[in-house]
């Protein structure tokens, strides 16, 4: 008995010092397996009497139990232990660049058309669309531009031979929706217009977005409120807005519009930001709508200087250069 | 429209400064676009006579004058200007005094000598650019006179950017009309009396261009002093307006033209022969200009002429020959009503853009051509003397209708505008403005005065009241009425939504101008069905493009050409062919060089190819739900395409685009290698997507089976998938392409092909008898129809 006792208590050293789970097996082998020491006590039992077997007995089973628990809490140690290391030398780099992270991105007109746009898309405006190769009546009569006006030269269009030209602003769309349908509607249309003009502030291309809203009970005070939530929202932030008094043969009274904007010195001024008016009625009349029962407003405005104000742009042409280190500013 | 301020609050009186009566005149549509403080701190600057000028003993250029200033002893002054000279009277700043450009005047010593004081240009007095020589004053101005009570300064010159309907307001006195109404003053100017005639000659007028021109008035001064000066005052109202003062004749000319907008032209009348004949052009008739150049003019222009030849182009500008020179001791003096539809456009057509044409064609005040000639008259006699002849006159009332009333509902005012602006406030604002106004039962009954010909319609007389009450007065509201849905197709994909896909697969969106140069459309082999403009700004921007990728390859250039070897660029826009009208296609284009991936550590790098250009094609095709739809070809390539590089791109069976390796000629013309890949699609069918369509999930597993077969390098890889498909039929999910192998080991001119069958049935789980006897068939098929073998 005491034999075991030392041995026991020498076993359950060994265990707590087996350095790897092979020396724990081999302990294990030694202790439990078929020719262990406690194999051999058990086996030993059918030769006590028969109440020295039953207390003996009862006690190697003991000693089983501790050792088969201190062995299962060894493996578990050293399992763990190696777990660790294993996971300790697959360790990775994880400030390296990930793969494919690559992205391009949407074009800054782009970027600022959509917002305008989905700014009256949420006010209910439909968006439409028109050809960019117009004629006369579309870009001028029906809008109320009589031949050779001033007001059509000072749109400097530009002409194909056989009496078509680039629509000069988007307000021919107005006129494309309109026809064949009655109000209520309200309408925008963004797209490329054309005016022969080139220089460090005028592109011979750009963007606008026409805006039109005719019903039975829109006002000029309605096309003020609108516009003053629109700037608002696009620019997330309060300004200081002003209309005056302008001209465009198809809106009367007109208005341009002049929000005041602050620079980063400090020092603020007026800047014109669109053209708006109440829809003259020969505009409603040459769309076949009755202007005594509707009245409407339209508003038409630049998205290259929204988008300049927007995204501190002070260069008009490099929109339309399409360099690189420029458009990945909008990435 | 460019004037002097005094000479405004001279003719109104105006309870405002400067900067409010600016503010006033944008906010009531009369934009100032630009406002010049003129003469502004001139104290101790005083007119003063050089009298005696001698050179500097030190230096070459300098001058040492003796100038006086009405102080008693004259002042040394030392002098750089090359028209110092004896005996002209100029602008002297005396010790002191502090000019604007902040230069403060001291007694100082130029080289040795002293001197007390400067005489100045223009320029250095802030009153005109003029930097070229002392400012020379007239030989009767008062020595020792402040220069800013001389001149009448301070002032500004203030420059309105007009709107072509108020032509009212290219004439002080309209203008003064306006400001009177926004301030509620009045203008303090009467009538016109009418000159004393002592002359008797006279020339007969006959119209004979009806309506274009109604009216014409002429009169003939003769023996005016042709060296006679323009006064001062007048000269200076005519240089802050920006004109320059020329000589007396032609000065009272563009001053009447200046303070009522009536243009008024005047002919050297010994070169008249008898009447004067109004009347249209003829074909192929030309004129000889006052700038010298030749007009060439049809029937669409009216003509001024004699009993022999032309004299000037009615409302554009005078002839040549009939002009006032430095030696005209008698002229014929003219004011004519033409109408604005008779004049616009007339001297765009000739390259021209006059003061008078500028009036005309928006419009002059058919009453004022005899106020303008007595005006001009009245100047003239008093300038340069002269005997008035009576002023001859023809006209056609009929072409020449008093303005109609005008009618205005209060409702309808209110309805438009937001708000009802109070009824005594609309009557004062009418009045204000020179109408007649009566009160009717729904509103108002307005005759604007003859000046006002743009007040036609009810919105007219609307836009004046909006306009004088003031948009700042009219409140804000928000837009009330029915609100419709504008419903989105759900089977359409978005224009943002696409951009954004492509954004996210490392492209960036680029914008370029719709027109391209001819040449480089050549170069690409567009020559058929181009849209050219008539008119363009450069042979540069000429064709309109009939499609994206001649013009993003060169932005690829671009940024090739700024070390960015690697360019991934997209563009969505119209392309443009030749019909009736124009066929405007919405268009996708995509460009790529440089390696397939941006550099990195972690795959081995490899150039890009068509498959990469055609993963993105694949990507977006997929996103519609329908790619079966679609297809290559690659036969019938243009030719800007690699030949063996390249597809077509169908969808149903149509030719939709293209995509591949750029041709090497061509590439190699641009200076580019053979990296770049392009791709061009109609837009259009890449947005329509398939309305999703839920079925059961298939409740029976499937079966998966690799086969691999040799077969010819010809062989497509979509004419093998054909075979398999249409082999196997409904038990067939899907074909997964995971090896292509030629080289070591496969037979020269043939390619391995690997490929796993996805075998499932509806109805029962297949057995291993099912899928091997699937693989034995699609073998078979593969061996009849694409000289396949089965590999090991």
């Amino acid at each position: 008995m005491d034999d075991l006792d030392s041995r026991i208590s020498q076993a359950l050293a060994d265990i707590e010092n087996a350095a790897s789970l092979d020396a724990l097996d081999a302990l294990r082998v030694g202790l439990l397996g078929k020719s262990g020491i406690v194999t051999a006590a058990l086996k030993a039992l059918g030769a006590l009497a028969p109440d020295e077997r039953k207390a003996r007995g009862a006690e190697v089973n003991r000693v089983k139990d501790r050792l088969a628990e201190a062995l299962a809490t060894r493996k578990a140690t050293l399992e763990q232990a190696e777990l660790d290391r294993r996971l300790a030398s697959e360790t990775i780099d994880v400030s390296l660049p990930g793969r494919d992270g690559e992205r391009g991105g949407i074009h800054p007109i782009t970027r600022a058309l959509e917002r305008i746009a989905s700014i009256f898309a949420r006010l209910g405006y439909q968006r439409v669309d028109g050809p960019e190769i117009e004629d006369d009546w579309h870009n001028f009569e029906a809008l109320n531009f009589p031949p050779h006006h001033p007001a059509r030269a000072m749109h400097d269009t530009f002409y194909f031979g056989d009496g078509r030209l680039l629509r000069t602003h988007t307000s021919p769309v107005q006129i494309r929706s309109m026809k064949g349908r009655q109000p209520p509607i309200r309408i925008i249309a963004p797209g490329k217009v054309y005016r022969s003009d080139s220089d460090q502030t005028h592109s011979p291309m750009f963007h606008q977005i026409e805006g039109l809203l005719v019903d039975e009970t829109s006002s000029f005070a309605d096309l003020k409120g609108t516009l003053a939530e629109f700037v608002r929202a696009f620019f997330e932030r309060d300004f200081e807005m002003r209309l005056r008094p302008s001209h465009f043969p198809f809106t009367e009274p007109s208005a341009e519009v002049d929000i005041r904007w602050e620079a980063e010195d400090g020092s603020s001024r007026w800047l014109e930001v669109l053209g708006c008016g109440m829809v003259h009625p020969n505009v409603l009349k040459n769309c076949g709508i009755d202007p005594e029962r509707y009245t409407g407003f339209a508003f038409g405005l630049g998205v290259e200087r929204f988008a300049m104000l927007r995204y501190g742009v002070s260069d008009l042409r490099a929109f339309f250069e399409n360099d690189l280190r420029f458009l990945k500013q909008f990435a | 429209m460019k004037f002097s301020e005094n000479w405004l609050r001279e003719l109104v009186e105006i309870k405002a400064d400067r900067a409010q009566l600016a503010h006033a005149l944008t906010m009531a549509g009369l934009e100032v676009e630009e406002l010049t403080p003129l003469g502004e701190s001139l104290d101790g600057v005083v007119v003063a006579e050089i009298v005696a000028a001698e050179k500097h003993p030190q230096a070459d250029r300098l001058q040492v004058c003796k100038v006086d200033a009405g102080q008693g002893e004259p002042l040394q002054i030392v002098c750089g200007a090359p028209n110092a000279r004896v005996g002209i009277k100029v602008p002297l700043a005396t010790v002191g005094a502090s000019l604007p450009g902040g230069i403060a005047i001291k007694a100082a010593k130029l080289r040795g000598v002293e001197s007390f004081g400067m005489l100045c240009s223009a320029k250095e007095l802030g009153i005109d650019n003029d930097a070229s020589g002392l400012l020379e004053l007239p030989a009767d101005a008062p020595v020792g006179q402040s220069l800013a009570a001389y001149l009448g300064l301070p002032d500004a010159s203030i420059e309105l950017n007009l709107t072509p309907n108020r032509p009212d307001c290219l004439g002080m006195l309209g203008l003064a009309h306006d400001v009177a109404a926004l301030f509620d003053s009045h203008v303090k100017v009467g009538e016109q009396p009418a000159v004393a005639v002592t002359g008797h000659a006279q020339r007969g007028i006959r119209l004979e261009a009806g309506k274009d021109a109604p009216r014409y008035l002429g009169r003939i001064i003769e023996g005016i002093d042709p060296a006679a000066r323009t006064p001062l005052w007048l000269a200076e109202r005519l240089r802050r307006a920006g004109l320059r003062p020329i000589s007396a004749v032609v000065d009272v000319a563009n001053y009447v033209m200046l303070e009522l907008g009536q243009p008024l032209h005047a002919f050297d009348n010994d070169k008249l022969e008898g009447d004067i004949v109004v009347r249209h052009a003829r074909a192929g008739e030309t004129l000889k200009i006052l700038d010298g150049s030749e007009a060439k003019l049809d029937p669409g222009f009216v003509l001024i002429a004699d009993q022999k030849v032309a004299l000037a182009v009615a409302g554009v500008m005078g002839g040549y020959d009939s002009r006032v020179t430095d030696a005209t001791r008698n002229i014929f003096l003219e004011a004519a009503h033409f109408a604005p539809a008779a004049i616009m456009g007339r001297a765009r057509k000739l390259g021209l853009h006059t003061d008078a044409s500028h009036r005309f064609e928006r419009g002059v005040d058919p009453e004022l051509p005899r106020r303008a000639l007595e005006r001009a008259s009245e100047l003239l006699l008093s300038i340069a003397g002269g005997n008035a002849g009576p002023i001859s006159m023809a006209e056609n009332l009929a072409d020449l209708p008093p303005p109609a009333p005008v009618a205005l509902r209060s409702a309808r005012l209110a309805r438009v505008l937001g708000v009802a602006v109070p009824d005594a406030e609309v009557a004062r604002i009418f009045t204000a403005l020179g109408m007649q106004v009566t009160t009717t039962a729904e509103g108002w009954q307005v005759v604007a005065p003859s000046s006002r010909f743009d007040i036609v319609r009810e919105e007219d007389l609307i836009e004046e009241v909006a306009r004088i009450f003031g948009y700042d007065n009219i409140p804000t509201a928000t837009p009330a009425g029915a609100l419709t849905l504008a419903v989105e197709p759900e089977a359409r994909i978005g224009e943002l939504a696409l951009r954004e896909q492509l954004a996210a697969r490392g492209y960036y969106e680029a914008v370029n101008l719709s027109f391209v140069p001819a040449e480089l459309l050549a170069r690409w082999g567009f020559d058929d069905g181009l849209v050219a403009l008539a008119n363009p700004l450069s042979a540069d921007l000429a064709v309109m493009r009939p499609a994206l990728l001649p013009g993003l390859v060169e932005s690829l250039r671009h940024n090739r050409a700024r070390q960015q070897e690697r360019v991934r660029l997209f563009e969505v826009a119209r392309v443009f062919a030749a019909g009736d009208p124009p066929v405007e296609t919405p268009s996708l284009a995509i460009v790529a060089s440089g390696t397939a991936r941006a550099e990195q550590w972690g795959e081995p790098s490899r150039a890009l190819d068509f498959y990469d250009l055609k993963g993105d094609l694949d990507a977006m095709i997929a996103w519609g739900g329908e790619p079966r739809r679609w297809s290559l070809q690659t036969d019938d390539l243009p030719g800007w395409l690699h030949p063996g590089r390249s597809a077509r791109v169908l969808r149903d069976g149509v030719t939709v685009g293209h995509l591949g390796a750029l041709h090497p000629q061509l590439a190699k013309a641009l200076d580019l290698g053979p990296d770049v890949h392009v791709l061009e699609v109609a837009l259009e069918p890449l947005l329509t997507r398939r309305m999703p369509q839920a079925r059961a999930v298939p409740r029976h597993p499937s079966v998966r089976r690799d086969i691999a077969v040799e077969l010819p390098e010809q062989v497509s890889w979509s004419r093998i998938e054909q075979t398999v498909r249409s082999t196997l039929g409904e038990l067939l999910k899907e074909v997964r392409l995971f090896d292509r192998y030629s080289g070591k080991g496969v037979e020269n001119g043939r390619k391995s092909v690997a490929m796993g069958l996805i075998l499932q049935d509806a109805s029962r789980t297949l057995t291993d008898d099912d899928a091997d006897r699937c693989v034995r068939d699609a073998v078979a098929a593969l061996e009849k129809t694409c000289m396949a073998r089965l590999r090991g």
